[in-house]
C-alpha cells in the first residue's frame, strides 16, 4: 500500500468517514450501463441460483433456479440470461464511426492506411465484486463450448440457441476486465475502492455493503459501526440485515429458508416456486440497490480527461470482438497459446503503466501519491538559464532551476517529463541539486520546444511557474513484436498445432457428472 | 564420446575433497564439450553466487568464435552487456566484438568507444560478420536477421522472463543458457494467475519454460563459489541451494579482514569486530515496527560504513597476500525497496561518505564486493508479505560479499516469521520451488544469531 493510501486510510479511521483517494472519476460510466447481480448455489460449482439484471434501476429482470441440480432448469435459466444480456450486447454493434488504421498489405507487405469501423459506444457491465467478475468468467467458460441442436442434432442435451454466443461475450468480458483501466467489466467495489479509502482493511473492502457504509454512513453513524451493522447484523430468525454481495450466499440463508423452501419445490406443493424466487429475490435486491447507490456515488465525481482516451481502447476491443463473431470465427480456445499469453502479458502491462500515468496527470491527488513516492516533484521555478546543445546544429537546452519541497528519487541524468499546456510531453533531464541546497535543483530540458534555434512561445517555464516533472513516462510504448504462433521456437514447444491435441472449437466432453 | 572420456560426477564424495579448482574445470570442461560438440540445441548451466558464470561465458565466447562459429550473446540489462564486451576484449583484445545498443544517447559505456577490436552500432547491418554480437533481450527483440544465428549464449537465463526468450528465441539455432536459479525471479507488474501452471508461463523465468519444453537438455553446474569465502558458502549453500551444494573456492582463513584501529566497544564497532572474526555480523536494534525507511535502522547502517572506512579495514585473500586497503569502492549496502536505499544514501551523505554503492538486491545482482552491509527486508515489519519473503531477494543480498556481510536488522524476525507462514496460492502444474522463502529466512536468521551484537541506539 503507499503511503499516501496508508495516510488517507488512517484519516478515515479517525474520521470515522471514508477520504477520498481521488477528485476525478477514473473509470469511464456508461450512459446506460448493464447492471448484473449473480447468485450462485453453494456446493454446486457453475449452478447458478439467480440473477438480477438489466439497465433499469427500476425493474430488474428477476431469473431464478428454483432447483439448481436440475440440468433442464439451469439451461433455462442461461437462455433467459441470453435473451437479456444479449439484446444490450448487440445494442452497440452497428452504430459505427470510422477510423483510420494503418494494416499491413498482405501482398506488399507495406503497412498503408485503411478505413476502418469502430462502433461508437461500447456495452459496459457492472457486476457488485471482483467475485462477481469471477463468475461472469465461469459463466463464459461453461457456455462457449455447448452445443445447439441446430450445430449437433444428435447429442443428448442441446443447449438452447444463444447460449454459447453469450459465453463468447461473457469470456471476451472476462479477459477483458484483467486489462487494466478497461471499463467493459467492471466491479462496483473496485471501482469505490479506486476513489475512496475507507478506515478499514483492503480485504475488508471487498464487502459492498460495508464499503458503502464508510464512503456514504447513514445519518448519525460512522462508517466503522455502519460497516460492522452491513458485515453482521443479523434479524430474530438469524438472517443477515445485509445479504452478502454474492456470488456466494449466506449459510443461514441457505440452510433455514432455501433448502426447505427447495425442498417444497421438489415435492411439487403448488406455489412452491413462487416462494423460491421471492426468497431469492430478497437476497438479490439489496444489493442490486447497492451497486446503483455506487453508481450515483461515482456519478457524482467530474470524469477524468484521459479516461475517454481508454474508453476508445475498450470500444476497439468490443469492436474487434464483435467482427471475429459475425466472421463466425470458433470461440475463444480454452487454454491461451504460447504467443498468445506472451502478447496478453505485454499489453497488459503497457496497459498498467499507461494507466498508472494517466491517472497522475489527471488528478493532482493521485500526483501528491507519487510526489510522495518519489517519482515526481512539484515546485516553483527560481531561474531560467538559456543553453544550446553542442553539435553541428545547436538546439536550446535551457536549464531550470526549480525549488520543491518534494524528495524525489533521482539520479544524474535520470529523464523527466512534463505535460505542456497542449497536450505534448516535454522530455528532460536532471542534471544535479544546488550545491548546499537539498531542495533546490536543476533540470535541463531536452526537448518539446521545437524545431527552430528559438524556443517556441511557452515551451520553456518562466521564473515564478509552478511546474510538476515525473519519473515516469507519459505514454509508455509497448513491447517487441512476438512471432506469429505459427512460428513458436522451440524453447517454447514449437508451433500450437503440434502439441495440443484437440482442435480448439469441440465441444467440452461429456462425463458421468453431467448426468447425475 | 565415450564413458571413460567422462570427468568424475561433480557431485561426488571423491570430487567434494578434490582440489576446488579440479573439480570447477573439470564441470568447465564438460561445460563447453557439450557447447561445441553436443547434439542437443540447448544446455543449461546453473551457477551459485561468483561460480565464474562471467568466465564461462568469456571462455564459451572465444572457443565458439576460435572454430569459426559466430555467435550473439543475450544478456539482460545494459551493465551486464558492457560489462561482458569489457571482459571479451580484456582477455582477447584482437576478437572482433559487435555492440548492438539502443539508439539513446548514452546506451552503452564510453570506455567501449577505447577498444580496437569492439564495433558499437545501433543496427545489426552495420555488425555483420563479427565473431561476437553482444546485446540486451530488449534489444535483440527488436533485432530482424534474414538468417538465424548457429550459436547464441543467454547470460542471465534465471532473470530472463518466459516472453522476453520467446521473442529472441527465433533469432538463433542453439544456445547455451547461464544463470543462477537462487537470485531473485523475474516478475510482472500485473497479475498473470491465469497463465499459472502452463509450461510457457509468459511470467516464468525463461529456463522454466526452456526446460518444460526440452527436459532431456543437459544440465551442468559449476561447484565452486570463488566469491563467497569459506565462512558464506556453506551458510548459502545450504539455505538458498539445497539440493544442489556447491562450496567455496578458498579454504578458512584464507581470507583476512583486519582493522588498524582498535574497537571503541561500542556496538557498531563490536559488529564490526565480530564480522571481520567469523565473516558475518548481526547488529540487533530493539523490537519496534516503524515505517519503511527506518530512521534508527538507516542511521546505523550508516554508522556502520563510517567507521569500516574510519578504523582502517584491511582486506587480503588468495589474489593479494598483503593486506589492500578497504576502500568505499569495495563496500556495498543492500536494502529491500528503493526509498530504503535512498534513505541510507542520504544519511551516508550526511556522516560525510560517498562512493558507497547503495542498492536494492534487484539492482545488486550479479554486482561483488569486500564488505557488505544490508538492511533487513523483515526489519520493523508488521507483516511477512511474498515480496519480503522472496528466496531470491535474501540470497542475492547475502552472497555480494568476498570477506564479511553485515545485516542491520530489528528484534523480532523469527517471531514475525512464525505469525506469517508462506500462505501463497499453490497452483497445479507449477513446480514448487525449494526452499521457500520462509524457510531460507529462518535459516539465516539461526546462523546470524551467533553473530549478534544487540545495540541500543
Amino acid at each position: 500500500m503507499s503511503l499516501i493510501e496508508t495516510l488517507a486510510r488512517m484519516e478515515a479511521v479517525a474520521a470515522g468517514r471514508a477520504r477520498p483517494r481521488c477528485t476525478v472519476r477514473h473509470r469511464h460510466l456508461s450512459e446506460s450501463p448493464l447492471v448484473l447481480v449473480p447468485l450462485t448455489t453453494a456446493g454446486e460449482a457453475g449452478a447458478p441460483l439467480g440473477a438480477l439484471v438489466g439497465t433499469d434501476r427500476e425493474k430488474p429482470a428477476l431469473l431464478a433456479v428454483p432447483q439448481p441440480r436440475n440440468r433442464d432448469l439451469r439451461f433455462a435459466f442461461l437462455a433467459e440470461l441470453a435473451e437479456t444480456v444479449l439484446p444490450y450486447v448487440d445494442g452497440f454493434a452497428d452504430a459505427v464511426e470510422w477510423e483510420e488504421r494503418k494494416e499491413t498489405d498482405p501482398e506488399t507487405g507495406k503497412k498503408v492506411p485503411v478505413q476502418v469501423e469502430l462502433c461508437a459506444d461500447a456495452p459496459q457491465l457492472i457486476v457488485p465484486s471482483a467475485a462477481g467478475v469471477e463468475y461472469v468468467r465461469l459463466l463464459g467458460r461453461s457456455m462457449r463450448f455447448r452445443r445447439t441442436a441446430e450445430q449437433e442434432p444428435e447429442a443428448a442435451h442441446p443447449a438452447p440457441p444463444h447460449v454459447p454466443l453469450l459465453g463468447r461475450w461473457l469470456t471476451h468480458f472476462g479477459e477483458r476486465a484483467r486489462v487494466p483501466g478497461a471499463g467493459l467489466l467492471l466491479p462496483m467495489t473496485g471501482l469505490l475502492a479506486r476513489h475512496w479509502a475507507t478506515g478499514q482493511s483492503v480485504l475488508e473492502d471487498q464487502h459492498l455493503g460495508a464499503l458503502l457504509a464508510w464512503i456514504d454512513p447513514p445519518p448519525g453513524r460512522s462508517g466503522q459501526e455502519a460497516a460492522e451493522f452491513a458485515e453482521s447484523a443479523r434479524d430474530a430468525d438469524g438472517q443477515l440485515r445485509c445479504p452478502p454481495a454474492g456470488p456466494a450466499t449466506d449459510p443461514a440463508f441457505d440452510n433455514r429458508l432455501l433448502a426447505p423452501a427447495m425442498a417444497r419445490y421438489d415435492a411439487g406443493l403448488t406455489g412452491a416456486e413462487e416462494e423460491l424466487r421471492a426468497l431469492i429475490e430478497g437476497q438479490l435486491r439489496p444489493t442490486w440497490d447497492a451497486v446503483w447507490r455506487g453508481l450515483d456515488l461515482l456519478r457524482a465525481l467530474p470524469e477524468g480527461a484521459r479516461v475517454a482516451d481508454r474508453w476508445k481502447r475498450d470500444r476497439w476491443s468490443y469492436t474487434a470482438h464483435r467482427d471475429r463473431v459475425r466472421a463466425g470465427e470458433p470461440p475463444q480456445p480454452r487454454r491461451d497459446d504460447a504467443v498468445t499469453a506472451a502478447q496478453k502479458l505485454s499489453a497488459r502491462e503497457t496497459a498498467q503503466a499507461q494507466l498508472d500515468a494517466q491517472e497522475a496527470l489527471d488528478d493532482p491527488l493521485v500526483m501528491a501519491g507519487r510526489r510522495l513516492a518519489g517519482e515526481a516533484f512539484a515546485g516553483t521555478v527560481t531561474a531560467v538559464e538559456m543553453a544550446m546543445s553542442e553539435g553541428k546544429r545547436p538546439m536550446p537546452r535551457p536549464l531550470v532551476t526549480l525549488r520543491t519541497a518534494d524528495r524525489p528519487l533521482l539520479s544524474g541524468g535520470a529523464k523527466l517529463y512534463r505535460p505542456l499546456a497542449d497536450g505534448r510531453t516535454q522530455p528532460a533531464e536532471f542534471v544535479a541539486y544546488a550545491p548546499g541546497e537539498p531542495d533546490v535543483l536543476v533540470v535541463r530540458l531536452t526537448g518539446g520546444m521545437g524545431r527552430s534555434r528559438t524556443p517556441e512561445p511557452g515551451s520553456v517555464p518562466e521564473p515564478a511557474d509552478t511546474v510538476c516533472w515525473t519519473l515516469f513516462e507519459h505514454a509508455p510504448r509497448g513491447g517487441p513484436e512476438l512471432p506469429d504462433p505459427e512460428d513458436t521456437p522451440w524453447t517454447h514447444g514449437g508451433p500450437p498445432s503440434a502439441t495440443t491435441d484437440a482442435p480448439h472449437e469441440t465441444a467440452d466432453p461429456v462425463t458421468a457428472e453431467d448426468f447425475l | 564420446m565415450t564413458a571413460l572420456q567422462d570427468p568424475p560426477p561433480t557431485a561426488g564424495a571423491g570430487a567434494r575433497d578434490a582440489d576446488p579448482s579440479v573439480a570447477a574445470a573439470a564441470a568447465t570442461d564438460a561445460i563447453l564439450r557439450d557447447t561445441l560438440h553436443g547434439t542437443r540445441r540447448g544446455v543449461v548451466v546453473d551457477s551459485p553466487p561468483g561460480a565464474g558464470k562471467s568466465t564461462l561465458v568469456v571462455r564459451a565466447a572465444r572457443e565458439l568464435a576460435a572454430a569459426g562459429r559466430p555467435l550473439m550473446i543475450v544478456a539482460q540489462t545494459n551493465a551486464q552487456v558492457d560489462d561482458l564486451v569489457l571482459r571479451l576484449a580484456e582477455k582477447d583484445p584482437e576478437l572482433p566484438v559487435g555492440r548492438l545498443h539502443s539508439s539513446e544517447p548514452g546506451a552503452f559505456d564510453p570506455a567501449l568507444a577505447e577498444l580496437p577490436a569492439v564495433r558499437t552500432s545501433a543496427k545489426i547491418a552495420d555488425l555483420a560478420g563479427l565473431d561476437v554480437v553482444v546485446s540486451t533481450a530488449a534489444k535483440w527483440a527488436y533485432t530482424k536477421v534474414e538468417e538465424p544465428w548457429r550459436h547464441a549464449i543467454v547470460d542471465e537465463a534465471y532473470q530472463m522472463r518466459s516472453d522476453a526468450l520467446l521473442s529472441v528465441a527465433g533469432l538463433f539455432e542453439r544456445a547455451l543458457f547461464v544463470g543462477d536459479p537462487g537470485q531473485l525471479d523475474p516478475f510482472s507488474v500485473v497479475g498473470a494467475e491465469q497463465w499459472a501452471g502452463l509450461t510457457y508461463d509468459p511470467s516464468a523465468s525463461a529456463v522454466s519454460t526452456l526446460l518444460a519444453h526440452n527436459p532431456d537438455l543437459p544440465q551442468h553446474r559449476l561447484p565452486v563459489s570463488w566469491r563467497l569465502p569459506a565462512s558464506a558458502a556453506p551458510l548459502v549453500s545450504a539455505a538458498f541451494y539445497p539440493y544442489t551444494p556447491f562450496r567455496s573456492g578458498t579454504g578458512p582463513g584464507e581470507r583476512r579482514l583486519a582493522f588498524g584501529v582498535p574497537g571503541d566497544g561500542s556496538g557498531v564497532d563490536r559488529v564490526l569486530d565480530e564480522a571481520a572474526e567469523s565473516g558475518w555480523g548481526l547488529l540487533e536494534l530493539p523490537a519496534r515496527r516503524t515505517p519503511r525507511t527506518d530512521p534508527e535502522a538507516v542511521r546505523a547502517v550508516a554508522l556502520v560504513v563510517r567507521r569500516l572506512l574510519d578504523r582502517g579495514g584491511a582486506a587480503s585473500g588468495e589474489h593479494a597476500p598483503e593486506p589492500t586497503p578497504l576502500t568505499a569502492a569495495r563496500i556495498a549496502v543492500g536494502t529491500a525497496h528503493r526509498d530504503q536505499a535512498a534513505a541510507v544514501r542520504a544519511a551516508l551523505a550526511e556522516l560525510g561518505v560517498s562512493d558507497v554503492t547503495v542498492d536494492t538486491a534487484n539492482r545488486l545482482q550479479g554486482r561483488e564486493f569486500d564488505v557488505t552491509v544490508v538492511l533487513h527486508p523483515l526489519s520493523g515489519r508488521p507483516d511477512a508479505t511474498a515480496f519480503h519473503l522472496e528466496t531470491g531477494r535474501l540470497c542475492v543480498l547475502a552472497s555480494r560479499h568476498r570477506h564479511a556481510c553485515i545485516v542491520v536488522c530489528r528484534a523480532g524476525v523469527a517471531d514475525l516469521l512464525d505469525e506469517h507462514p508462506s500462505t501463497e496460492p499453490v497452483s497445479l502444474g507449477v513446480t514448487v520451488k525449494f526452499p521457500d522463502g520462509w524457510e531460507a529466512n529462518h535459516a539465516v536468521l539461526a546462523h546470524l544469531q551467533e553473530h549478534r551484537v544487540a545495540w541500543r541506539p
